[in-house]
C-alpha cells in the first residue's frame, strides 16, 4: 500500500463516517458541522485527483460561505427533535422508495457498458508545471463559454429573485439615508429667533422648588396664588 | 546576502544527509524518505510558527504602546525594561488560569471552538512566501488556498458563540458570521483584481510581476488603488478588529463570542486574531506593496536590494495602521457595516475589475513585463 492509497482510505473513511453522522446526529448544529467535515474531506480526495482548483473552491464556497449561512440559520431555529421524529414511520415508505431509486440509478450508471467505469485507462501523467486553474479557465471561456454564461445568468436571476422575494418595506422602518444625514445643515434643524427678554415671574418657585410645586399641584395643594386647584 | 548564509546552508544539507542515513539504518529504505520528509516539514513549520507566536506576543505590547502614545499615556512600562516582558507575564497569567466551562454549554464544541479559530490562522502561513525561495509550500494556487483557509476562521467564532449557551456570546457569533460572509465577497473581488494584474495565483509570481523599472510605482497599489483600500479595510473587518469589532463589542455585548472563555482557551482566540492580523498585513505587503522588493533603485547598495527585511518593514507598517485605526475610529454601527460592505465595497470592486479588464487591453497598461 503506497502512501497515497493510505491517504485515500483515510479520507474516505472520515468522509463516510461524517456523512453518516450528518443524517444520524440528533442535534442539527452537530449535523451541520459534520457536513462541514464531509465537505472538507471530499476536497482532500479531490486534491488526490490533482484537481486542486476544484478542491480549494469546494472549501472556499461550501465550507467558507454556504455552510456558514447554514449554521447561521440552524442555530437560530428552535428545533424540536421529538416533533421532527414523529412522522418517521409515515414517511419511511416514500423515503425508502426514493433512496432505492437513487441506488438503482447510480448502479446502472456505474455498471453500464457505455460508461464503463471498470475499464477506464489510467489518465496520462500530467506535466508538473501544468496549471489546473489556467486550463479550467481556458476551457470555460472558449469551448464551454455558452453553457458557462447561461449558468451565470441563471444564478444572477436567482440572486435577483431571492432579493426581490425578501425585500419588503417595513412600516416601522427607521432607516435613514446616510447621504441625507450628512447633507443636513444647521439651519434645517435649529431656528434661532430673537425675542425680547422676559422678567422672572416668581422668585420663590424657581429652581429645585419647582418640582415640589408640581407634586403639590398634582395633589390638592393650593397654587401659588392661593386659590384651590 | 546569500553568500553569507552559504556555509549555514551547506551545514544544513550535510546534517540532513546524516539524519537521512540514520533513519534509513533504523527504519529501512522504504519508510525512511517519508519520515525524513515529515521531520523536515515539521522543523520548517516550527521555523514559521515560533517566530509568528513571538510576533503575536509582541504585537500585543506594540498595540498597547501605540494606543497609549496616541492617547498621551505611556502604555505598559512596569514589567521589565520599557515593559518588554509584559507579553510574557500576560501569557504566564493566562496559562495558569482555570478554564471554566459554563453549565449548559456544549462541552465538546466549547473546547473545539478555539481550535477551529487558531487552525486556519496558522495553516494559511504554509503558502506565504518570505523571499523568492523561502516558502513552506510553493503551490500553484496559493492565493486561492489562502482565501479558502482564512474563510474557515469564522467557524471558531460561530461555534464559540453557540456552544457557550450565553445570549451575549450568541449575539456576537451571529454578528460575526454575517459580517465575515459579507466582507469576504469584497475581499475576494479585490483579490480577483490582483490575480488579473499578476496573471497568476501564485504569491511568488505576484511579487515578481511587480518588479519593474518604476520602483515603488510599479507595485500594484497604483493600478489597483481602489482594490488596495478595499482589501485593507475588508481585512480589518475580517479579523474583527476595531472599528468593525461588533462581534466583540465590549460596550454592548460584554465581550461577544468569547465572553464565557477564560485562561488558555481565551488566549487562543487572541492568538488567532493577532496571527490573522499579521497574515493580512503580510498579504497586503505581498500583493499590493511589492513584497520583498526594495522601494529604492538597485544602485543604492544594501538599501536597494530586495530582501525579506523589506517585507517585514512593509507588513509592520500595515499592521501598525491597524492599531492606528483602532485608536482613532469609533465602532461602526451594525447596519453601517453591512451598508459599507454590500453597497460600497462590492460595487467599487466590481467596477474596478471591469475597468482593469479594459485597461489591460490598452497600451496604457505598463505593469507586467510579459506579452
Amino acid at each position: 500500500m503506497t502512501f497515497q492509497t493510505f491517504i485515500f482510505y483515510f479520507f474516505s473513511t472520515v468522509l463516510i463516517i461524517s456523512a453518516l453522522g450528518v443524517i444520524t446526529a440528533r442535534n442539527p448544529v452537530h449535523a451541520a458541522l459534520l457536513l462541514v467535515l464531509a465537505f472538507f474531506t471530499s476536497s482532500g480526495l479531490w486534491l488526490l485527483l490533482q484537481a486542486e482548483f476544484l478542491a480549494i473552491t469546494l472549501v472556499l464556497v461550501y465550507v467558507g460561505a454556504v455552510m456558514v449561512l447554514f449554521l447561521f440559520v440552524v442555530m437560530m431555529l428552535d428545533i424540536n427533535i421529538a416533533k421532527l421524529r414523529e412522522g418517521f414511520w409515515k414517511y419511511l415508505p416514500l423515503g425508502g422508495a426514493v433512496a432505492l431509486l437513487l441506488v438503482l440509478e447510480m448502479g446502472m450508471i456505474l455498471t453500464s457498458r457505455s460508461v464503463g467505469f471498470g475499464d477506464v485507462a489510467q489518465p496520462p501523467a500530467l506535466p508538473a508545471n501544468l496549471s489546473n486553474t489556467k486550463e479550467l479557465g481556458r476551457l470555460i471561456y472558449t469551448e464551454y463559454v455558452y453553457p458557462f454564461e447561461i449558468a451565470a445568468v441563471i444564478l444572477l436571476v436567482a440572486i435577483v429573485a431571492a432579493i426581490a422575494l425578501t425585500l419588503r418595506k417595513r412600516k416601522l422602518d427607521k432607516y435613514v439615508d446616510p447621504a441625507a444625514q450628512i447633507a443636513v445643515k444647521r439651519k434645517d434643524r435649529v431656528r434661532v429667533i430673537s425675542m425680547a427678554s422676559e422678567a422672572r415671574q416668581d422668585t420663590a418657585e424657581s429652581g429645585a422648588d419647582r418640582d415640589k410645586g408640581a407634586e403639590q399641584a398634582a395633589g390638592k395643594a393650593p397654587d401659588k396664588d392661593g386659590k384651590p386647584a | 546576502m546569500s553568500a553569507i548564509f552559504q556555509p549555514i546552508v551547506n551545514l544544513g544539507y550535510s546534517l540532513q544527509a546524516m539524519f537521512a542515513a540514520l533513519l534509513a539504518a533504523i527504519f529501512g529504505h522504504d519508510i525512511a524518505p517519508y519520515l525524513l520528509y515529515g521531520v523536515k516539514t515539521l522543523l520548517l513549520i516550527l521555523c514559521i510558527v515560533v517566530p509568528l507566536m513571538l510576533s503575536v506576543a509582541y504585537l500585543t505590547l506594540w498595540e498597547r504602546k501605540v494606543i497609549g502614545w496616541i492617547q498621551l499615556r505611556l502604555g505598559p512600562n512596569r514589567v521589565g525594561p520599557m515593559g518588554l516582558l509584559q507579553p510574557i507575564a500576560d501569557g504566564m497569567k493566562l496559562l495558569v488560569k482555570e478554564i471554566i466551562v459554563p453549565s449548559g454549554a456544549n462541552k465538546l464544541l466549547f473546547v473545539v471552538a478555539p481550535l477551529m479559530a487558531i487552525m486556519p490562522a496558522l495553516a494559511a502561513w504554509a503558502v506565504v512566501p518570505f523571499d523568492p525561495e523561502m516558502v513552506l509550500a510553493n503551490i500553484d494556487a496559493s492565493l486561492l488556498y489562502i482565501m479558502a483557509i482564512t474563510s474557515m476562521g469564522v467557524y471558531g467564532v460561530i461555534i464559540a458563540g453557540w456552544a457557550s449557551n450565553s445570549k451575549y456570546a450568541f449575539l456576537g457569533a451571529m454578528r460575526s458570521a454575517a459580517q465575515i460572509v459579507s466582507y469576504e465577497i469584497a475581499m475576494g473581488f479585490a483579490l480577483v483584481g490582483v490575480l488579473m494584474a499578476a496573471q497568476s495565483l501564485n504569491l511568488i509570481d505576484i511579487v515578481k510581476q511587480q518588479q519593474s523599472a518604476f520602483g515603488v510605482f510599479g507595485w500594484f497599489w497604483i493600478p489597483l488603488f481602489p482594490l488596495f483600500l478595499t482589501y485593507l479595510i475588508a481585512g480589518v473587518a475580517e479579523t474583527n478588529r476595531a472599528p468593525f469589532d461588533v462581534a466583540e463589542g465590549e460596550s454592548e455585548i460584554v465581550a461577544g463570542f468569547h465572553v464565557e472563555y477564560s485562561g488558555m482557551t481565551f488566549a487562543i482566540f487572541f492568538l488567532a486574531e493577532y496571527a490573522n492580523m499579521i497574515l493580512v498585513s503580510f498579504l497586503t505587503a505581498i500583493m499590493f506593496l511589492g513584497g520583498w522588493l526594495s522601494p529604492f533603485p538597485q544602485s543604492w547598495g544594501l538599501l536597494g536590494q530586495s530582501s525579506f527585511l523589506w517585507l517585514l518593514v512593509k507588513a509592520f507598517m500595515v499592521v501598525s495602521t491597524f492599531l492606528w485605526f483602532r485608536a482613532t475610529f469609533p465602532r461602526y454601527r451594525y447596519d453601517q457595516i453591512m451598508r459599507l460592505g454590500w453597497k460600497v465595497f462590492i460595487p467599487v470592486t466590481l467596477v474596478w475589475i471591469l475597468v482593469l479588464g479594459a485597461w489591460m487591453q490598452t497600451p496604457l497598461w505598463v505593469w507586467w513585463k510579459g506579452a
